[in-house]
């Protein structure tokens, strides 16, 4: 398959599954609601088609792009966020959490900013084993005016660690629009601390890819990060919340006209209709699959609620005597 | 024997593991020149990728620590000021504590948080004078507040093997101590194992790190009239019940003398599981820091916040005599 048909196929992927998921979270399903990745799919597909299997990426609380495009199987994700024991975690993660460290994802994470000095840190541990794993971290434009997502762009930059930033600037912080929260530019914080910034179109995955690229060739060529800035726009919810509590930071023309520019839409047309209609056909089968897989999978077993909390075989004491 | 001093016992607790597994690194601010005397030589012996001096962003590399550990490194930081443990709060109890069960335990978090000269060291007010080790013990993080320099080279050791993170504070009242020690019989410490530093039949004392030296002082002076049992806990969290219920089967009267603030402090945990669960014949009582303790700058006013001796004699006399 061509690079163009495996993009189309993640990014198609992505955006059928949140529907999917959002489906489940009105019908109950999901218990906690979901940041919808809708609209940003070009850029987990663009920047994960870059990474090999071994390289790893840090997510955000708006992560199932993320992992999915990763290549988490999206059988045991959907069976997290619905919170059973078969899930990618055991149910012990759900939506914001959502790690598969065997296909090299640490994490989706909760705190903004929060992951981008994981990220460092990992890269460097398997640098000086002598493994050559280049780290993707995600992150929103909130992100960047969080104190210690800056102390990590310096310290990475500083051990010219193999990481690249991959900031979503998807136009709000939340409900807050950049320009009202961000003084500067977001590529001027990187270029700030001596790493190579790039703005890019975050709606076409293949630009996304070829910068990506880039990108992963300065890593593993030892020259340290590179920050991309890439531009997108949310098209749903900041999280499923919002389909109850319907705040107005934005207009319904403003969405609608965002929606000309769709990231699926975009790739669509590079693919060959039959292919296209072959992937359409084998992401829905999966994801019928991926459904009752969740629904049919055990919730975990409430003894159990504390399994994990320590490595090591410490179990604390219960919550009465 | 030779004299070991406590920062010398860090320090020699540090070397002996980064010589025994390559996976363990020290991170922190000038740990290069070994500022607090526990990095001393390190750098010079294991080189600048097992050593590595930080830029001033705490929280960036506490959280580095984090993903260096995930990632198959035994990271140590050396934090300078307790105060910094505020500060990191997020990348300690939110991320590094949270990822083995968040992850269904797909990773560990090996982490050391090492603060040497933790507590008041008089004179350095308000900002450098905090002891947060219940605020860890509350959230779940393995802590441990070695008294003695045999025990802080064991603990260290053991936090340092262990596969979660664990916090390691060494009181500034402990670490000028120096004892006679065969070096060859340093060994490691199991977490959460207490010592009974002195046998007693009367009332059971519990201290907490450097405060063992004042309850074994005040032991001594009260020694005529009521046998005291001096219980060093040495790991706050997870605590040795099993060994305070032991000494309480035999004296049946509770004080504890704790360097926190009272309110959530450890010594109210301590207090509170005993009268829960274990034979007590007389009320308890406890000595620590005043509610919300910030502590001053003068002696005068820093020494005032401090348990002190004295109230720690009163109150065991109030308690050997209650019935």
């Amino acid at each position: 398959m061509t690079d163009s048909a495996e993009l189309y196929r993640t990014v198609r992927l992505i955006r059928r599954f949140e529907q999917r998921a959002i489906e489940m979270v009105r019908s109950g399903v999901i218990q906690g609601g979901i940041h919808p990745y809708i609209g940003e799919e070009a850029i987990a597909a663009g920047v994960c088609a870059a990474l090999g299997a071994d390289d790893l990426i840090t997510s955000t609380h708006r992560g199932h792009g993320h992992v999915l495009a990763k290549g988490a199987d999206p059988v045991r994700m959907l069976a997290e966020l619905a919170g059973r024991q078969t899930g990618l975690n055991g149910g012990r993660g759900g939506s914001m959490h959502a790690a598969d460290v065997s296909s090299g994802i640490y994490g989706a994470n909760a705190i903004v900013g929060a992951s981008a000095a994981i990220a460092a840190g990992a890269a460097w541990s398997h640098q000086r084993a002598g493994r050559d794993r280049v780290v993707a971290s995600f992150c929103g434009d909130g992100a960047v005016n969080q104190g210690v997502f800056l102390e990590a762009l310096n310290l990475t930059s500083l051990r010219r660690l193999p990481v690249i930033f991959v900031c979503e600037n998807n136009g709000f912080a939340t409900s807050m629009r950049v320009q009202d929260t961000t003084a500067g530019s977001i590529t001027g914080r990187a270029e700030a601390f001596g790493i190579p910034a790039e703005t890019i179109d975050g709606m076409d995955a293949e630009a996304v890819l070829a910068a990506s690229a880039r990108a992963v060739a300065r890593a593993r060529a030892g020259d340290g990060p590179t920050f991309l800035e890439c531009l997108t726009y949310r098209f749903d919810a900041h999280h499923t919340w919002e389909y109850s509590v319907r705040p107005r930071y934005r207009t319904d023309e403003e969405v609608a006209a965002a929606w000309a520019r769709d990231p699926v839409d975009i790739q669509a047309a590079r693919v060959p209709e039959a292919v296209r209609l072959q992937i359409d056909t084998e992401i829905e089968e999966l994801l019928d699959e991926a459904r009752r897989f969740a629904e049919a999978s055990p919730e975990p077993d409430p003894a159990g609620a504390l399994d994990f909390l320590y490595a090591s075989s410490l179990r604390g004491r219960g919550g009465t005597a | 024997m030779p004299l070991l001093s406590y920062l010398r016992a860090l320090n020699r607790a540090l070397a002996a593991e980064m010589e025994r597994d390559p996976a363990v690194c020290v991170f922190g601010e000038d740990i290069g020149i070994a500022v607090s005397n526990v990095t001393t030589g390190l750098l010079k012996r294991f080189g600048p990728e097992r050593v590595l001096d930080m830029p001033i962003s705490e929280q960036a590399f506490t959280s580095f620590a984090t993903g260096a550990a995930i990632a198959g490194s035994r990271p140590v930081i050396e934090f300078q000021i307790p105060a910094l443990l505020f500060l990191t709060f997020e990348q300690i109890a939110n991320q590094a504590h949270k990822f083995p069960l968040m992850t269904g335990g797909q990773v560990k978090v090996p982490v050391t948080y090492l603060m040497p000269s933790s507590g008041s060291r008089v004179g350095w007010a308000g900002q450098h004078s905090d002891h947060p080790y219940s605020l860890f013990a509350h959230v779940g993080i393995k802590t441990v507040v070695p008294a003695t320099p045999t025990d802080a080279y064991g603990l260290l050791v053991s936090a340092i093997r262990d596969d979660d993170p664990v916090i390691v504070f060494g009181p500034a009242g402990a670490v000028a101590r120096r004892e006679d020690v065969d070096f060859g019989a340093l060994a490691p410490v199991p977490l959460g194992v207490g010592r009974i530093r002195r046998p007693g039949t009367d009332v059971t004392v519990v201290a907490v790190g450097h405060l063992v030296y004042d309850a074994l002082a005040v032991a001594d002076e009260l020694a005529d009239t009521i046998s005291v049992e001096v219980f060093d806990p040495r790991t706050l969290y997870p605590f040795d019940w099993n060994g305070l219920a032991g000494s309480l089967a035999r004296t049946g009267r509770l004080v504890v003398i704790d360097d926190s603030n009272r309110t959530c402090g450890i010594g109210g945990e301590i207090l509170a599981t005993a009268a829960e669960e274990m034979r007590l014949i007389a009320p308890p009582k406890r000595v620590t820091r005043p509610d919300g303790a910030v502590l001053p700058f003068a002696r005068e006013l820093d020494l005032a916040l401090q348990p002190t001796r004295d109230q720690l004699r009163a109150a065991i006399e109030t308690v050997a005599k209650s019935q």
